[in-house]
């Protein structure tokens, strides 16, 4: 591809992106901290250990763990009548072999 | 460290060695029960640590066997700093360099991911870069370069790692199939993201994260990948801000 055509082709595709953000943002919705709905250990926290929050609620629905949902929707999310708390248990390949403790 | 540090410090790690000599309680009596109880609970946190900072690699290995690690992985790498957020940066290598472990070669790659996302969690805020500032002259545009926000960080693996921490922490995802997986840490809102990268993507990222141009990107990615779609890439970068500046040129 000669310099020129490869200037066209990245200043297209720069073109398609920015349409294609500035349709997205237009149509991204506001987030909002929504309580009640996480399961257990899911509430949204990514901080690791030695944080008060990180996957630390220990029920189901549990009020005081949050997770973030588009901003309107917080209300509206159905929830199980039971917190049968549901969580697959299953693993890529369990370690069978004993470890030195 | 004196010589009381030095021995309290070698009987925290190790419960076969005695309790240190001198400890008393309020009323001079030997205080080996209360040490035994710190003793314990130092293992306990930093074995709990480890399960927190890693929980697919603690999904993929079960309880029993975690704690095991834990308990081999905290004995060798005791904390080097008081915040917590940041223990385990040696665990991948840790797991990379265990026998027993090396028929699951992807643990130390997935390791690796779990770390990263949590390094983006901690990394500083940075304003969005405004997608027009892309709309610029295309010639000036291939000779610009692009600065990424602090949280971004990328990882190439010979493992499918995003497909394995996917099927680990989402309901209903796929099961991972054999194939290498490039994969893109973002922090859209106030969470980190892992986004898998297609062929070409990971070259370009690499190209402008070192300072290249977009001109050497575009090389780099089609070099490697003939149908790198940078489309899609920018609309993965602008979507989640992941970029932060532009810089126009030298002159």
């Amino acid at each position: 591809m000669s310099n020129t055509a490869k200037t066209l082709a990245v200043a297209a595709s720069v073109a398609a992106a920015l349409t294609a953000a500035a349709t997205t943002s237009a149509s991204a919705q506001a987030k909002e901290k929504c309580y009640g709905v996480s399961l257990a250990g899911k509430n949204d926290c990514a901080a690791g250990p030695g944080t008060t929050c990180a996957g630390t609620s220990k029920v189901d629905y549990q009020g005081n763990a949050w997770t973030l949902v588009d901003a309107g929707t917080c209300t509206e999310i159905e929830l199980p009548e039971m917190a049968d708390g549901t969580e697959r248990q299953g693993s890529l390949e369990p370690l069978e072999r004993d470890l030195p403790a | 460290m004196s010589f009381t540090q030095d021995l309290f410090y070698d009987a925290l790690l190790d419960p076969a060695r005695p309790h240190p000599r001198g400890l008393h309680d309020g009323r001079s009596r030997p205080a080996g029960r209360r040490f035994d109880v710190y003793r314990n609970n130092v293992a306990v946190s930093l074995t709990e640590a480890l399960h927190e900072g890693f929980p697919v690699i603690a999904k993929l290995l079960g309880k029993r066997n975690m704690d095991g690690l834990a308990g081999l992985y905290w004995r060798q790498h005791p904390p080097a700093s008081p915040l917590m957020m940041q223990y385990g940066a040696a665990f991948p290598d840790f797991l990379a360099g265990l026998p027993q472990l090396s028929h699951l070669g992807y643990l130390p790659d997935v390791a690796r991911l779990e770390l990263a996302l949590r390094r983006a969690y901690h990394a500083g805020d940075a304003a969005p870069l405004d997608p027009q500032a892309l709309s610029i002259d295309p010639q000036a545009l291939m000779s610009a370069t692009l600065t990424f926000a602090p949280a971004v960080q990328l990882m190439r693996s010979p493992w499918p790692i995003h497909a394995i921490w996917r099927f680990n922490t989402e309901d209903d995802a796929p099961k991972p199939s054999a194939a290498a997986q490039d994969v893109l840490i973002t922090r859209p809102d106030y969470d980190p993201v892992p986004r898998l990268l297609q062929p070409g993507a990971a070259e370009w990222v690499a190209t402008v994260q070192a300072g290249g141009t977009l001109a050497a990107a575009q090389d780099r990615a089609l070099a490697s990948a003939p149908d790198f779609d940078l489309v899609a890439l920018l609309a993965l970068l602008l979507g989640d801000g992941a970029l932060s500046s532009l810089s126009p040129p030298k002159a």
